[in-house]
């Protein structure tokens, strides 16, 4: 067993765990976030992607020995005080899932992308969304939410939304209560 | 799925890592970023008994201006080489390669040198290398020895860093103006390259002064197109003299047949992606 220690959500953990224990089996079973899901456990699918020290991951690919010392940022970190980050919001807003099972990692890798790119096109949220895969082919009403959440984010957009906006951006690097 | 169990060393430095290789016997795997181990060893195909793991090195991290060449640290990942100012100017090809390996959740987490060591014949990275005439530094037990990439990649998955052994830097010629590109054919996304094709264009008053070419899974081991290079070599950059040039993409390769492609489709493949890489890296309208 392996000591560490991990910053989920704001929160720190210290825990054992055997070297091979993966990412993703770390934050469900012993951190009970199990809002992040294991899709295909052959990382095509990107439904466990969580932020790891503020960049993108697909969780079932990382040990959780290499997550010493981190910070991660799960699905259940973006929502503060009751109210949902801005890309939730617009998934919900744009009816961007059907069975919903691919949507932790789609939003987790839409606030990356949004993130690098701040105003991207069509084509940009489907190369920047090209490791999440969703079954149900949602991916017209993906791509709607994204670019929705990225005028609401956006400067300018509004003083309510640019206050959720800089909570939520905060919140991405760092997570917390 | 669950891998098999494994002792777990996470030096702090290169000499470290090649004692705990050294001591941790024939069982042993490096661990890079981990995005080509991890499934592997998910699906046990393969079951070391120790992985050391390079995360915590710092020194094997970033890029740096060495002259005449730039110099990759072996843990630099794919993340971080498209964003380098380094390589934007003086080996754009490996930039532009590198924005095309698998999505951006790997790309934070796969590494430069840990794509050249995996050695999937597969692998974008490869044929770049090879092109630009990179060296690869390698650290062992005896101290350190420079190979080049035209030595470096020996079979299918096999390189030459031996099993005690770390690849801890890559120097790459500085390509300072030269035009590039990277054309790739796959079905989807997220599928490894049936064919790729890397070329790198010096260009003179219009015409081609050098040519690098090189290729992605034409044989087991990333080949160079040096009938496409002489070719090309004094021509003017016009579509006619790169179509014909192109024609000799194949030659002394030996692709393979699987699901994806026949040898003669992957030769066809070559022949057309060469025209579209150089096409693109010398400026000319296809």
């Amino acid at each position: 067993m392996t000591r560490i220690t991990v910053t989920v959500d704001g929160v720190k953990y210290t825990d054992e765990v055997e070297p091979r224990t993966l990412l993703v089996h770390y934050l469900r079973e012993q951190v009970g976030k199990t809002g992040t899901v294991v899709g295909c456990d052959t990382s095509n699918c990107g439904a466990c992607t969580v932020h790891l020290d503020g960049q993108s991951v697909k969780s079932c690919s990382v040990f959780a020995v290499q997550a010493d010392g981190s910070e991660v940022t799960t699905i259940e970190g973006l929502a503060r005080d009751g109210r949902l980050h801005p890309v939730q919001q617009a998934f919900h807003d744009n009816h961007a899932l059907q069975c919903g099972f691919c949507t932790p990692g789609m939003i987790m890798q839409a606030i990356d992308l949004l993130g690098d790119n701040p105003n991207p096109d069509d084509e940009q949220v489907r190369h920047g969304l090209e490791g999440n895969l969703c079954r149900c082919t949602g991916y017209q009403n993906i791509v709607k939410a994204v670019r929705d959440a990225a005028g609401k984010m956006s400067p300018g957009a509004g003083p309510a939304a640019e206050q959720v906006s800089s909570q939520a951006r905060s919140g991405v690097s760092g997570g917390g209560q | 799925m669950i891998p098999a169990a494994f002792d777990y060393v996470a030096p702090s430095s290169v000499d470290e890592a090649v004692q705990a290789l050294a001591q941790a016997g024939d069982e042993v795997k490096v661990l890079g970023g981990g995005q080509s181990l991890l499934p592997v060893l998910r699906m046990r195909l393969a079951a070391p008994t120790t992985l050391v793991d390079l995360g915590k090195i710092a020194e094997l991290r970033g890029v740096r201006d060495d002259g005449d060449a730039i110099v990759i640290g072996s843990m630099t990942t794919h993340h971080e080489v498209t964003r380098d100012s380094l390589v934007a100017a003086h080996a754009e090809l490996v930039a532009k390669t590198t924005r095309t390996v698998a999505d951006p959740q790997i790309r934070h987490r796969g590494t430069f040198g840990g794509s050249l060591v995996h050695a999937d014949p597969a692998g974008d990275l490869l044929a770049p290398a090879v092109a630009l005439g990179a060296e690869m530094v390698i650290a062992g037990s005896s101290g350190r020895r420079t190979v080049p990439a035209s030595e470096f990649f020996v079979d299918y998955f096999t390189t030459a860093v031996a099993p005690d052994e770390v690849l801890i830097e890559v120097r790459i010629p500085k390509h300072t103006g030269w035009g590039s590109h990277y054309e790739k054919f796959n079905r989807v996304a997220q599928a490894w390259s049936i064919v790729g094709v890397a070329a790198a264009v010096r260009s003179e008053g219009g015409s081609i002064a050098e040519a690098r070419v090189a290729l992605t899974n034409m044989g087991s081991t990333p080949i160079r197109a040096t009938g496409v290079e002489r070719a090309l070599v004094g021509q003017p950059a016009s579509a006619e003299a790169i179509r014909s040039a192109a024609q000799h993409a194949a030659e002394g390769t030996s692709p393979t047949t699987d699901g994806n492609a026949d040898a003669d489709y992957r030769e066809h493949l070559a022949r057309v992606l060469t025209g579209r890489a150089v096409s693109e890296a010398a400026g000319v309208g296809g």
